[in-house]
């Protein structure tokens, strides 16, 4: 346990001894900050006009939605490009024989490797949180709503990171880790529109997108909370395997 | 003596191919040994199986006395390793990347900043602790290399080359370093520079395409040098039946500027007679010296077996 706390906070400091991190959070930021503004200034617009009383919605379901809409589209592409460095620029570099020979396990530097990204995006998904509870300054709003969208990005970006360490493991080119963790994330949430009209079809039990929309519209089911960490489990599994199979086959 | 480390049989093969052939020895503590060995010889294979980082396809290796495919672990927390590539992060300064290097082999929290600052001193790189490890010198960056290994103060320390790519000077501190190391642990070192291991080491092993061909005190491979051979220069060279009707020698060779390679039959040749003759015989003698076969030949004669 200490050893994966002790790999987290080197990946961490890693994130922000280079301007990677900083500029990530930056446009994160920028991006997000955008999204919250546009939502609060169009509630009053929408809301205001011709809108029947019985078709209006709160503010946290409005601006929520404006936000988390965009959040797990930004961390399509946000995740990937943090996520490609943990193993392949340690191949790169020739760095693992410094894990490798220290007295830590295979099983510990993944899950130190992974928890450490995750630390980092979870900043971010606590980050988006705050800033949509600032409504409750002028407005009451529902908490229960931003707590489920929370968990729900925090296990989305958990999946795409595992499924980052994962590409990240099989390649000594960052880039190509990025590309190809990226591809795989994307088809596993754009595909769903193209089985749009066939809802019993065998892909949407697969599609993240489908188990993180029962989390947007604040429902937390245990269902997809299982789904989410098996998915999680898969690929971290598999990422132990392939750094396991270096010390096997050399 | 006590016995830091075991290697039982170790083979490694890729694919078809024998990278490293039953090779088995033993290291005790207060011992530098040497690993010699051509390019591709299996140095580098051996060294990683050593410290775990690769599994062997047979045999055991026993880190004071814990064999390290069964409790890694445990096992690991007793070697130093610095393989031929350096593997730092450079885009961290010196002590912070000691840091973590001391963190990931449990070194306490309270000692972590007295045992940076042991291996700073150790390794002369006090001034250099705020630095980024990318910008370091060559020379610099080994000697990081050389401090992440025995930051934990490990019993055995395993070193791949470390002497690549320095200047004499450095070259000499890291020498005299890694005998100090060598006098409280095991050091296994492997290198190119052949005098190194003469300088250094207390025992040599030669490996050459995967088989132990030589195995013993630096004292062993001496004695394979010296041997019975004198360098003579003569003016008058005498014909070997003339040199033989004289003393017990086998064979004379011919060099360059009439210096000639006289191998005696025995090691304990009388050297004071042998001049005393040749003055008497007139041969024109303006050079007697031993002549020491080159660690070079001597390698070469063992790897080309």
């Amino acid at each position: 346990m200490k050893m994966i706390i002790n790999i987290a906070s080197k990946e961490i400091k890693s994130f922000f001894v280079t301007p990677m991190g900083w500029i990530i959070l930056a446009l994160i930021t920028a991006a997000f900050g955008t999204y919250y503004l546009e939502g609060v200034n169009s509630y009053f617009e929408v809301m205001s006009g011709a809108i029947r009383p019985a078709e209006r919605v709160g503010v946290t379901i409005y601006v929520g939605q404006t936000v988390y809409g965009a959040a797990f589209f930004l961390m399509l592409f946000a995740v990937p490009l943090m996520s490609m460095r943990l193993i392949s620029e340690e191949r790169r570099q020739q760095t693992l024989p410094f894990l490798f020979s220290a007295p830590v396990s295979i099983v510990e530097i993944v899950l130190g490797k992974f928890f450490g990204l995750f630390a980092f995006l979870a900043l971010m998904v606590v980050y988006i949180f705050l800033m949509l509870s600032t409504l409750n300054i002028w407005a009451d709003i529902d908490f229960g709503y931003l707590f489920s969208n929370t968990f729900g990005l925090l296990l989305l970006v958990g999946s795409f990171a595992a499924i980052g360490i994962y590409f990240s493991s099989l390649t000594s080119q960052p880039i190509i880790a990025a590309i190809l963790s990226f591809i795989f994330a994307f088809l596993l949430l754009g595909l769903e529109s193209y089985f749009a009209s066939q809802p019993n079809h065998w892909f949407h039990h697969v599609s993240l997108l489908k188990h993180f929309q029962t989390f947007s519209r604040g429902v937390i089911s245990s269902k997809d909370i299982i789904y989410f960490l098996l998915f999680i489990s898969t690929f971290i599994v598999l990422t132990i395997r392939r750094l396991d199979a270096d010390r096997l086959r050399g | 003596m006590v016995t830091t480390l075991k290697a039982l049989g170790l083979t490694r093969l890729f694919g078809p191919n024998k990278a490293v052939n039953n090779v088995s020895f033993e290291l005790s503590k207060g011992e530098v040994l040497g690993f010699l060995g051509p390019n591709g010889a299996g140095k580098s294979t051996t060294m990683r199986m050593l410290t775990g980082n690769l599994a062997p396809t047979e045999g055991q290796v026993e880190i004071c006395g814990i064999n390290i495919i069964e409790e890694p672990k445990l096992a690991k927390a007793n070697i130093g390793y610095l393989p031929e590539m350096r593997p730092l992060y450079k885009e961290f300064r010196v002590n912070e990347f000691l840091k973590i290097a001391a963190k990931l082999h449990n070194i306490p929290a309270k000692k972590i900043n007295s045992s940076i600052d042991i291996a700073m001193e150790k390794c002369g790189l006090t001034h250099m602790s705020n630095r980024l490890i990318e910008n370091l010198s060559n020379g610099y960056q080994q000697r990081v290399g050389i401090a992440q290994a025995i930051i934990h103060n490990p019993e055995i320390v395993i070193l791949d080359e470390p002497t690549v790519g320095l200047d004499p000077i450095q070259i000499r501190e890291i020498r005299k370093l890694i005998k100090e190391i060598g006098k409280e642990h095991s050091v296994i070192l492997s290198t190119h520079i052949l005098p190194e291991v003469e300088i250094v080491c207390d025992r040599v092993q030669i490996i050459d395409k995967g088989n132990l061909v030589f195995h013993g005190s630096i004292d062993d491979l001496k004695q394979q040098r010296r041997g019975n051979k004198l360098l003579v220069g003569f003016k008058k060279a005498p014909t070997l039946k003339k040199l033989q009707s004289l003393f017990d020698v086998v064979k004379i060779e011919k060099q360059e500027d009439s210096l000639h390679v006289i191998q005696f039959k025995n090691l304990d040749f009388d050297m004071e007679k042998f001049i005393q003759v040749c003055v008497k015989e007139k041969l024109g003698l303006f050079q007697v010296s031993p002549h020491i076969t080159s660690l070079e030949d001597t390698f070469v004669q063992l790897t080309n077996k």
